[in-house]
């Protein structure tokens, strides 16, 4: 039995095409991907992300936990502040990437990716019972609906509906406010498109009524319901991870382009030694943005060669063409010493080694 | 979605259209939707032969790549270059203007495997 989330009767309504995405019955696309991708990239998008899991870790060693749990400085976040960083194993390959809320001096709000979620909270209750914390650990998935509202007229469209000042949030920080005249909810800056926009995480039970009242005053403004398609398309237009893809737990963040969520002046965290290790003799890959520049779309896996076809040199994470500049993207690892901007690749598509070249990244930037 | 009774179809969700020895070939409406937005085709040249049930080309959508399958035996005449140049034609009008290739027929080619179209709504029916 595939798991729902408080929206799947709206999806239905609006005529989303519902898919099993890694256990959930999602929509993968409304009106088109490509449409829906424009739309979010000109106007506004809608996307129920409430699949994603939502863990609270509260208490006076909180801090000090995740700290040691994750790679990125928690010390550093302030109340009121987002903070992305990945959490790894003792080989230092990558558990997930997750964003971390900070509520209060002991409290934050982590959330993670939705297939990993039971995966995580395994993990970080295993670390939990490794040491002598003093803290409470509560898988919350199930109690949060979570709304993403992504484009250039998301703000304006969320104003109406929260007394919050949304222009005093600024990228990666939240409030705790409300929404729909009085239902609690964490409104965060944040988001997986490479748009302006926030997400808001309120009641599960009051996902759907938040959901139509932001479609319909959106109305105006030209705001679409958006499916997995497009949320895949516009984080790749601007090479956002996805884990599964560029990120996997025998992935090392520092190969993965990850140096900037690694702190190594805070002291000890799990995988701090292979991390540190590959950072000091360089990884022997890198993860680069590539266009196609002959016919066809690369995918996930396709193989990377040399400009003549021969040597292999890496492998596509994840491809597509992009909605916005109508060309073949992708993003691979390839070895270091072939990963240059402007060098000239192919990437096998059934047999054919098609030319490639490899590009600065993002592929796409929001023009405001 | 409706099928025209013009065309014969098969559970690849193919359809070809029988004129004497030449036979037309495309992808349903079923499929077309199935897929989503088409952004690229790729499609044989002309002369190749084909085998009943060989793979003869892809269609690719923004999410994924889908096989075309020979319904017949036969030799590519011509692919249609408009599709080529505008794969979106199929998702406006796969069943005519967005014919993928024609096939001339090898002699002997049956083609009492193809479903008619009430054959065909049933079986895409089935599938729901």
């Amino acid at each position: 039995m595939l798991k729902r989330t408080a929206l799947y009767e709206e999806h239905q309504r609006s005529g989303g095409r519902l898919i099993d995405f890694g256990g959930w019955e999602l929509p993968v696309q409304y009106t088109g991907v490509i449409d829906e991708h424009q739309t979010c990239r000109t106007a506004a998008g809608l996307f129920d992300v409430s699949h994603m899991g939502e863990i609270l870790c509260e208490g006076k060693d909180a801090e000090k936990f995740l700290n040691y749990l994750v790679t990125n400085n928690v010390s550093k976040i302030a109340i009121g502040q987002a903070q992305y960083t990945v959490m790894c194993n003792e080989a230092g390959g990558i558990v997930d990437d997750l964003i971390i809320y900070r509520r209060g001096e002991d409290q934050f709000f982590v959330v993670v990716n939705a297939s990993n979620t039971d995966k995580d909270y395994s993990w970080i209750q295993k670390i939990h019972a490794s040491g002598k914390w003093d803290l409470t650990l509560r898988n919350v998935s199930t109690e949060y609906t979570q709304i993403a509202i992504q484009g250039p007229k998301a703000t304006e469209i969320l104003q109406t509906l929260t007394p919050a000042d949304l222009s005093a949030v600024k990228t990666y920080w939240f409030t705790e406010s409300t929404v729909l005249g009085g239902v609690p909810a964490i409104i965060a800056r944040t988001g997986y498109t490479g748009e302006d926009g926030f997400e808001i995480y309120l009641d599960w039970n009051k996902g759907p009524e938040l959901w139509r009242a932001l479609l319909e005053g959106g109305k105006t403004h030209g705001i679409k319901p958006c499916g997995l398609g497009a949320r895949d398309t516009l984080r790749l237009e601007v090479k956002y991870p996805l884990y599964g893809h560029e990120l996997g737990d025998d992935t090392n963040p520092v190969e993965a382009g990850l140096n900037w969520v690694i702190k190594l002046d805070k002291g000890d965290f799990i995988g701090k030694g292979p991390i540190v290790a590959m950072k000091e003799r360089g990884p022997a890959r890198a993860l680069v943005g590539l266009k196609l520049t002959g016919p066809g779309i690369p995918r996930q896996s396709y193989t990377v060669h040399l400009a003549d076809g021969t040597t292999r040199i890496g492998e596509l994470t994840s491809g597509t063409q992009s909605p916005m500049l109508k060309q073949s993207i992708g993003v691979a690892y390839v070895a270091k010493e072939h990963s240059a901007i402007g060098s000239k690749i192919t990437v096998d598509i059934r047999g054919n080694k098609v030319p490639a070249e490899i590009v600065a990244t993002p592929f796409y930037k929001r023009p405001y | 979605m409706s099928y025209p009774n013009t065309l014969k179809y098969t559970k690849d969700h193919e359809w070809a259209k029988i004129e004497g020895k030449i036979a037309t070939i495309g992808i349903t409406d079923h499929a077309q939707s199935a897929l989503g937005d088409v952004v690229f085709v790729e499609l044989p040249a002309a002369g190749r032969t084909l085998k009943h049930g060989e793979t003869f080309g892809v269609v690719e959508s923004i999410k994924a790549v889908s096989d075309l399958y020979a319904p017949l035996d036969g030799k590519v005449l011509e692919a249609n270059a408009a599709v080529s140049a505008d794969p979106s034609l199929i998702n406006r009008n796969a069943h005519d203007e967005a014919w993928l290739i024609k096939l001339e027929m090898a002699d002997g080619t049956s083609t009492a495997e193809l479903m008619d179209a009430e054959a065909y709504t049933k079986y895409v029916q089935s599938l729901k």
